[in-house]
């Protein structure tokens, strides 16, 4: 099989009309890979903090994900709980070990029963945070980790994300800055725009396909003055 | 911007000539309404897009020789086709891509290669014809007037200045007829099946009248039309712009 | 599946009389286009992206080799496996035995063309493993043994009472024996099925839209999220991807997808684009234990540097498909293989060469509306007429027809002749006519007549009357 890598190499050099890459050659394209510019962005979440939380809001929807806006860490428990009872769940929820989300008062909530943790797939509800909102699409940048198990983003049936006002910015290239000062690539980069859905009985579109069927965001605070 | 008195070699395509030369006169007419002097070099025969489509490269690129020949020294050629024009001016410069002298003098020609319409409008600065006819009428853009010589807004401008025209857009201005030259012969189950589509979609703007800049798609469609015993009638736009639309339609009768 | 493309003409004919999937065709036709054309109209950079695209894959092309090599070298690095295959042959193999040393029973599939192109389902099923597709099109024409007629939309020749049918008769062994009205019931029904496949999976196997060489990343992108339910679920996950799939960035990978949902489906961006870089981190709660990515050669790097160079821009977003009148016309079974549409017509010669795929590139009115809408501006019209030139002059074509074009180009070369054989050729289908205006039967012309009437020629040639002095016309 190493047969196999040298000779895919080697023709695709011939067929290029040229041999192996020579160093100053190589030198030149990893400098291309190090700097990683950014393309053309689009100008449409180029906007003013506040703005792209409208934004954010207004693409969201517009694919089926459900939005709140919340004032305040003390409003996040009751919006939760909220959202289970007018959707006729159970007041049960797995929610990410995630620490960014310990910072919420859930006992003012008693009947809402909190499992950390994983999921094993019976689970209707999972709360999650994320790394990032993208205005642009209105969607969720969310990495693997200790903290955060991908599976909590696909197996439940509904999915609420706690996200935090200064988390939402204009643009995937924005995202990547955030997540390159952060460490290295996770396992998993998920990014997220609205619920699973299915156009593949006659073009009509149907969501809850495999992944959840609903996706809620609720966005805890305001627009960052200076960003 | 508008040269006084031009010189145009009317590239009169090979399906005009033998099929339906009213179009060639049309052309005649508007171009000298519009202040050319029109010749037609008589040695003309194909632009060579049969021999091109069909991948006989070499042929091809003998036949594109003789229209260069034919063409050079006009100030323009303009042909009431976007496929031939599209021919001369989108495929002769790379048909001739390796070859320095040619090359030169195919990229030539093509910068003076012009589609009617867009010849009359663009070049010409025509906004409007005389004449009048009353009629429910769309039209058909055909690919090459639309994707390789830019044609789209040039005869629809043209045909708002005919008093009594209503024109009505078709759904998918954009979807082939299903000529393709010799595409509709090889595989006339296909091709037939696009023209119906097509056809469903004239037959749902309630027009009575049919246009298009291009006797390809002009002869698929009336062809089609006529077997299915339609009364929709089917020209040419340049007959119209012309006022030269009282003879018989495409497949029509006389009388 | 044994390529049926020979048998062009015999398919489409078939397919064009096919009610059953014209109605069925008949949901995709306006949809797809106009969805486009609107996520299209909302972006007014998408022309400049699509320049941008085509340039960043034109790079990628002329440095594949190290593109290639840098991946590697980053998913080895994140504890991943890369294994470099020339055919198919090679990458069943691959495959089979990296699910054999994960003792797999059963293995999930998300959506892979490049797992029809090498019938990895049918080997894997020979050789005692279970293959269960998961993407809902791919999962119903596994149930009817189907290939697929759509690169993004595999079931796209299925109506919903097609699904039902379907369901009813095989879901029974899941306690499932009502046939479903509903397509909603029909969606939870599958849902329910297949997440206890996800959960049983040994070995999740899934394509790639885009490996990135900076970070080794694969990139799996999907609107129902079966692509990560099968990579994050089973303890060994194999990507399989061709070797023109590369990008060199993470920014670069964004610029084409925000071109790739645009294209394909209209929508500002799929529901699950997941980037996965190597198998479960120390500390992860979730993911798998190995990762492997099969590269998959299989004629691609031979076309580089060649007149087909430019389709391996292909990002596989069917918009080629969606426009083409030909496809929306018949649908993409009739192509005879995995890839149909112009980018088909395009990639079957040259994967399976011109022989069997000749009637593929002919089957084309070069309208160019695929050109048109690609995003990567790949010129599909010009790649499908050097196809018809290896034919003409390899002599694939038949010999009449080439002779018949032979003499044609000859007489058109010959303008003396040729203008009196003009004059004469519509004196005579005028005759031919009489009074009727056209002609409904012509010796030679069978292509022609046996759909349409001929209009007749007005009579005389226009060169003929111009030499004549006539002028119809003047003084009007």
């Amino acid at each position: 099989m190493n047969d196999s890598r040298a000779a895919i190499l080697a023709t695709i050099a011939k067929r290029l009309g040229r041999g192996p890459l020579d160093e100053a050659a190589r030198k030149s394209l990893r400098a291309r890979l190090r700097g990683h510019a950014p393309g053309l962005i689009p100008a449409r979440a180029q906007l003013p903090h506040d703005e792209q939380l409208a934004l954010f809001q207004e693409q969201a929807e517009a694919v089926a994900t459900t939005v709140e806006r919340l004032d305040a860490n003390s409003d996040v428990p009751g919006a939760v709980a909220d959202y289970l009872a007018r959707h006729n769940l159970p007041s049960e929820v797995v929610m990410a070990p995630d620490p960014s989300l310990d910072g919420y008062p859930w006992g003012d909530k008693p009947t809402l029963q909190i499992r950390r943790g994983v999921t094993a797939g019976d689970d209707l509800v999972a709360v999650t945070g994320a790394f990032a909102g993208i205005a642009e699409t209105g969607s969720l940048m969310m990495l693997s980790g200790p903290d955060t198990p991908t599976t909590l983003n696909y197996l439940p049936d509904n999915h609420i994300v706690v996200l935090r006002a200064e988390q939402v910015m204009g643009t995937y290239e924005e995202g990547w800055i955030l997540l390159r000062s952060a460490g290295a690539m996770p396992r998993n980069v998920n990014f997220v725009t609205g619920p699973s859905r299915t156009a593949d009985i006659e073009q009509k579109t149907q969501l809850g396909a495999h992944g959840p069927r609903r996706l809620h965001i609720v966005i805890v605070g305001s627009a960052q003055e200076d960003k | 911007m508008t040269d006084a008195d031009p010189r145009i070699g009317l590239f009169v395509t090979c399906l005009v000539d033998l099929m339906r030369p009213s179009v060639g006169f049309a052309a005649v007419k508007l171009l000298e309404q519009a202040g050319c002097r029109v010749e037609v070099p008589m040695n003309q025969t194909c632009c060579g897009q049969p021999a091109y489509n069909s991948g006989a490269r070499a042929e091809t690129i003998a036949i594109a020789r003789q229209v260069i020949d034919n063409f050079e020294g006009f100030d323009y050629v303009v042909a009431p086709s976007g496929s031939c024009a599209g021919m001369i001016r989108e495929h002769y410069p790379r048909l001739f891509a390796a070859d320095a002298a040619w090359g030169a003098r195919a990229e030539a020609l093509a910068a003076r290669t012009f589609e009617l319409m867009g010849f009359l409008v663009d070049e010409r600065g025509l906004t409007a014809v005389e004449g009048r006819l009353s009629a429910r009428a769309t039209y058909h853009d055909s690919c090459s007037s639309l994707r390789e010589m830019k044609v789209h807004a040039q005869p629809r401008a043209l045909l708002a200045s005919i008093k009594g025209l209503e024109l009505v857009e078709l759904a998918d201005g954009e979807a082939c007829c299903g000529f393709g030259g010799t595409f509709c012969v090889k595989y006339p189950d296909v091709s037939t099946s696009m023209v119906d589509s097509k056809l469903d979609d004239v037959a749902r703007t309630g027009a009575e009248l049919l246009l298009a800049g291009d006797m390809g798609c002009l002869l698929n469609m009336a062809g089609r039309l006529k077997r299915q015993g339609s009364p929709i009638r089917v020209r040419h736009v340049a007959e119209v712009l012309a006022g030269m639309a009282d003879g018989p339609a495409i497949g029509d009768a006389d009388g | 599946m044994e390529p049926t493309s020979r048998a062009f003409k015999e398919n489409s004919r078939a397919a064009v009389n096919d009610a059953h999937l014209q109605q069925a065709l008949s949901n995709m036709r306006v949809g797809f286009v106009d969805k486009r054309g609107k996520a299209v109209g909302k972006l007014p950079e998408f022309e400049a992206l699509r320049d941008e695209g085509r340039d960043i894959k034109a790079h990628v092309l002329e440095n594949l080799d190290f593109y290639l090599e840098e991946f590697e070298a980053r998913v080895v690095e994140k504890g991943g496996r890369v294994h470099w295959c020339q055919t198919g042959a090679e990458a069943r193999e691959t495959i089979l035995t990296i699910c054999r040393e994960a003792g797999a029973k059963t293995v999930t599939k998300g959506k892979s063309m490049i797992g029809e192109e090498i019938e990895i389902n049918d080997f894997l099923e020979a050789n005692g493993i279970e293959p269960i597709e998961t993407d809902l099109g791919e999962y119903i024409i596994q149930l009817a043994g189907e290939p697929p007629s759509h690169i993004i939309a595999p079931a796209i020749h299925k109506t919903q009472d097609d699904v039902a049918d379907l369901f009813v008769e095989h879901h029974a062994p899941y306690g499932k024996t009502e046939r479903l009205n509903e397509a909603r019931a029909l969606v939870d029904e599958a849902r329910q099925i297949l997440r206890q496949k996800f959960v049983d999976a040994d070995v999740g196997i899934t394509g790639a839209n885009f490996l990135v060489a900076e970070t080794g990343s694969v990139v799996v992108v999907t609107n129902e999220g079966n692509g990560d339910l099968t990579q994050t679920l089973p303890r060994t996950h194999i990507v399989t991807a061709s070797i023109e799939k590369l990008v060199p960035t993470l920014e670069d990978t964004t610029t084409l997808l925000r071109l790739l949902a645009r294209s394909a489906t209209g929508q500002e961006f799929s529901t699950y684009t997941t980037f996965s870089t190597g198998p479960k981190r120390p500390g992860d709660l979730d993911g798998p234990e190995a990762f492997h990515v099969v590269i998959l050669d299989n004629g691609r790097s031979a076309a580089l540097g060649g007149e087909f160079h430019d389709l391996l821009r292909c990002i596989r977003c069917a918009a080629c498909l969606n426009h083409c009148p030909v496809y929306r016309a018949i649908g993409g079974h009739a192509y005879g293989w995995v890839y149909s549409g112009p980018m088909g017509a395009v990639y079957t010669p040259l994967l399976l060469g011109i022989e069997e795929a000749g009637h593929l590139p002919n089957a084309s009115s070069f309208c160019g509306r695929c050109e048109a809408v690609c995003p990567m501006r790949i010129p599909l019209p010009r790649m499908m007429r050097h196809w018809r030139e290896r034919e003409f002059e390899g002599r694939y074509s038949a010999p009449a027809v080439r002779r018949n074009l032979r003499l044609w180009a000859w007489l058109v070369r010959h303008p003396a002749l040729y203008n009196r054989m003009t004059a004469l050729a519509a004196r005579a289908l005028r005759l031919l006519a009489g009074r009727r205006g056209r002609l409904s039967r012509l010796p030679l012309a069978g292509g022609w007549t046996v759909s349409r009437d001929l209009p007749a020629p007005e009579g005389r040639s226009f060169k003929a009357l111009w030499a004549a002095d006539v002028r119809p016309g003047r003084g009007r």
